[in-house]
């Protein structure tokens, strides 16, 4: 049967175009973090985390980034801390106040996924209009409702999946104390506490990083982020920014706080990998 | 001989256990969910300070007829009740019926044990404090009294602070009663409960559960039929949403007067 | 009613409104965009401004096709790099890897997902673009800066690794195992059961990993921006810049009140991406809560 060896043969080709696929995903990472690194570290210094752009910055004399980093923490603590106060009882309604699989959960819930994949362009732009109706310029303030809106979907839907995987019977155990659905809530959060902060860290590395939707309504600026109805450096703006410019010097600044930013969401994931793994040990 | 007729079916339906002053009285029960008829006509009175044990075929209802008597089966999608369940006189599908008093009055010991994610005092000290416990020494005395209970202060007493998770479950499956017995039920109310336990464990709840039927009203659902046999005092046996045979356990389990009853004991139905 | 009672309904009543505020946003984007680009489709007709191709906002030309083709020449060289190399492996990891290999990649598909589109731009021009310019252009005798749909094309790819690859890897493993066992005691190799039994009983998990794959593609702002070369011209090879919806919007915003109805045209280009983004990604979480529910 010689078409044995044909077919054995087809399956090696298969399994080697496999094994190359997985690399070469897996391998687009490390380039990615590697590029960045290779470009950004001889660029990066103290001096470009601890201070503020001085008279020449964008020309490459002395200053830093720290307007940007500040502005970026500022924005995205206040953002992912408004979306999570905001995430969190409206999961806890679609799973504890409302019956399981209704019509409302499993609308709600469809149109949360959906929201998820909106871009940040559109959230942007329609907060830029409202906005410019509105009267209100550039802003923190309008950064924070754009990037609340874009992270509302993502903790809705996490901690979703979170509550969903409690068994029912720990619901009913603690209404026949005659606990209220409020009370069931509470001890549910704390059976997903560890899975709570993995949600909002998740929120807040997509917080910080966005670019499109601050863009249109957060601004820049050279200061450090203090008020809130006057516009704010973020570090992925300040990324682009420098990027966009023909000098070097300036051109080097941008894979250095790249390589910052890598560094900031980084962290987040290796905080996110451990309490994601505290939570599975968690479950009953 | 008796035949599998329907008429007889709704004879047997109708019995009412004559007891003193019955704890809870279902009255012309009918469940729907999605459409579909789960429980047709239910009239039950299930007799105080004894216990009771559903049973039948998986499927069959049993555990829904668990689920109305506290109104856990509310949180169900598409669930319509009819009818009516009293407990002391009082309608707990009544418009003025308040769920979550309803549900203090009746424990649950559910399939597997669901200690709540804290120490094992908070665990038992829970419910007291949610219905406005807050007096330390009155919480101690209640979280001892009810470990002694349920026979699980001697092997706990030393590590009160610990987390519930780290007893071995059938302990677990203790506190859990405990937990239940500390807001005072009137009725206990046990889904499988020894489903998930080892033998050892689960000859300790059943003895916990025979010495508690002398405070308490206690309904079990079980699909083992020598444990109904072990510890009930009546059956209920409940065939495709309907009860088939109600009565002392010997008369169901050894002189089944139904058919269906007759091959499920004997074991052909399953 | 005591203090109990009380607090739990006002928990209730709380939550449903930030529920249905938070829902209201669909609303709000489709009103607010809706109602900005009516100007625009006051003065030209919907299929004209889909179809033309001068895009001069000082004359009052707005032909939108460049940034159509613009987009689709992007999400499309994405798919055509991904989707084979993530069905590939995605099965590599299912059905031939150790668990501990596994562990070690699904992990690793997380960071690749977390790290920001801005930085996906970096890499872009440090590594794709001047890649093209000086190693892959030149096998086909082309001069290009690099700065093309193709750059844009290939970081989106990367872009979409995650998302397709943690569905395509969960939905290959609902498939039951005495499926393969059947297939495989039939004879079959491996390889012959992937294609025949499993490919086919995934497909559906597959093209709903694909669309959401092309809805993050067709939204993604800042990283596509940053390599594509954004000239407003239909590009005509894969080496020809493009100039995609969302940086249209991003590139010009700043300009758009003092241009007779600039304003219009971007709101429609944001409204055009929210629709189109919105029925694919409709479309794929269905896919996705049927097989679910099937599973």
């Amino acid at each position: 049967m010689a078409n044995v060896k044909t077919r054995l043969l087809k399956e090696n080709i298969a399994k080697v175009l496999m094994q190359l696929s997985g690399i070469t995903i897996t391998g687009s990472l490390f380039l990615i973090v590697g590029t960045i690194l290779y470009k950004g570290l001889p660029y990066l210094s103290w001096e470009m985390v601890s201070q503020l752009p001085q008279g020449g910055f964008y020309i490459g004399k002395e200053g830093g980034i720290l307007n940007a980093i500040l502005g970026s923490l500022y924005l995205g603590t206040v953002s992912t801390g408004l979306a999570t106060l905001i995430g969190i009882p409206i999961a806890i309604y679609l799973n504890v106040y409302v019956k399981n699989g209704s019509f409302l959960a499993r609308t709600s819930k469809l149109i949360f996924d959906v929201l998820f994949g909106i871009p940040s362009i559109v959230y942007g732009a329609i907060a830029f209009s409202v906005m410019i109706w509105m009267g209100i310029r550039a802003s923190l303030l309008g950064g924070i409702i754009t990037i609340t809106l874009l992270t509302i979907p993502i903790v809705v839907r996490t901690i979703d999946e979170l509550l969903k995987t409690i068994p029912i019977d720990l619901k009913h155990v603690t209404s026949s104390l005659g606990a209220t659905k409020w009370e069931v809530a509470k001890i549910l959060l704390r059976y997903i506490k560890p899975g709570i902060f993995t949600a909002i860290l998740l929120a807040f590395g997509r917080a910080i990083g966005d670019v499109a939707g601050v863009l249109l309504t957060t601004g820049f600026s050279d200061n450090l982020p203090i008020y809130i109805d006057e516009p704010a450096a973020t570090l992925p703006l300040a990324i682009f920014f420098q990027l966009s410019s023909p000098i070097p010097e300036v051109q080097g600044r941008a894979y250095a706080s790249a390589l910052v930013l890598t560094f900031i969401i980084l962290f987040i994931v290796i905080c996110t990998h451990y309490l994601a793994s505290k939570q599975k040990k968690h479950k009953i | 001989m008796y035949s599998l007729s329907s008429i007889e079916t709704k004879e047997t339906q109708n019995i009412i256990f004559p007891t003193t002053q019955p704890h809870i009285q279902i009255k012309d029960l009918n469940v729907h969910i999605e459409g579909k008829h789960i429980l047709k006509n239910i009239n039950l009175s299930i007799p105080n300070n004894s216990i009771t044990s559903i049973i039948g075929p998986s499927g069959c209802g049993k555990t829904t007829l668990l689920k109305t008597l506290n109104r856990l089966v509310d949180d169900t999608k598409g669930v319509d009740v009819t009818g009516s369940v009293l407990v002391n006189g009082e309608d707990i599908y009544g418009k003025h019926a308040e769920v979550t008093h309803i549900r203090k009055k009746m424990g649950l010991l559910s399939q597997k044990p669901f200690p709540l994610p804290m120490s094992i005092f908070d665990n038992v000290a829970y419910g007291p404090r949610i219905h406005g416990e807050r007096d330390k020494k009155i919480l101690k005395g209640i979280v001892e009294t009810q470990l002694r209970n349920v026979g699980l202060w001697e092997e706990v007493k030393d590590r009160l602070d610990a987390s519930a998770t780290r007893l071995s479950i059938g302990q677990q499956q203790r506190l859990c009663l405990a937990r239940g017995l500390a807001v005072k039920p009137e009725i206990i109310l046990g889904d499988e409960s020894t489903s998930a336990l080892d033998p050892i464990s689960t000859q300790t709840i059943e003895n916990l559960l025979v010495e508690l039927k002398k405070d308490y009203t206690i309904v079990l659902v079980t699909h083992i039929l020598r444990q109904a046999r072990r510890v009930s005092d009546y059956i209920i046996f409940v065939y495709n949403g309907e009860i088939v045979e109600f009565g002392k356990t010997e008369d169901v389990l050894l002189h089944p007067k139904n058919e269906i009853t007759q091959q499920y004991v004997k074991g052909f139905i399953t | 009613m005591n203090l109990r009672l009380i607090k739990d309904s006002i928990v209730r009543n709380l939550s449903a409104i930030l529920l249905f505020a938070s829902l209201a946003v669909v609303l709000l984007i489709v009103l607010g965009l809706g109602s900005k680009s009516i100007p625009l489709l006051q003065t030209e007709k919907l299929g004209n401004i889909l179809t033309e191709s001068i895009w001069s906002p000082l004359k009052g030309n707005f032909g939108f096709l460049p940034f159509i083709m613009g987009t689709v020449w992007v999400t499309f060289i994405s798919l055509i790099i991904a989707v084979p190399l993530c069905i590939l492996a995605s099965v590599y990891l299912v059905e031939y890897a150790s668990d501990r290999l596994r562990n070690l990649v699904l992990p690793l598909m997380n960071v690749l997902a977390a790290i920001p589109p801005v930085l996906y731009g970096v890499w872009g021009i440090l590594f794709v673009v001047p890649g093209i310019s000086q190693f892959v252009a030149p096998l086909f005798g082309v001069h290009t800066t690099g700065y093309s749909v193709f750059a844009g094309g290939i970081v989106l790819a990367v872009m979409i690794f995650p998302i397709m690859i943690s569905i395509m890897v969960e939905v290959l493993l609902t498939i039951p195992q005495e499926l393969k066992a059947a297939s495989l005691s039939l004879g079959a190799t491996k390889w012959e059961t992937i294609q025949k039994v499993i490919l086919k009983k995934a497909k559906p998990g597959i093209i709903a990993a694909t669309v959401l794959g092309v809805s993050r593609a067709f939204g993604e702002t800042v990283a596509v921006l940053m390599v594509c070369g954004n000239i407003p011209k239909v590009p005509q090879s894969i080496f020809d810049a493009g100039y995609p919806i969302p940086a249209l919007i991003a590139n010009n915003f700043g300009e758009m009140m003092s241009i007779p109805l600039y304003d219009s045209a971007l709101m429609f280009a944001a409204l055009l991406l929210f629709v189109i983004i919105f029925g694919f990604n409709l479309l794929s979480r269905i896919i996705l809560n049927r097989l679910e529910e099937k599973a």
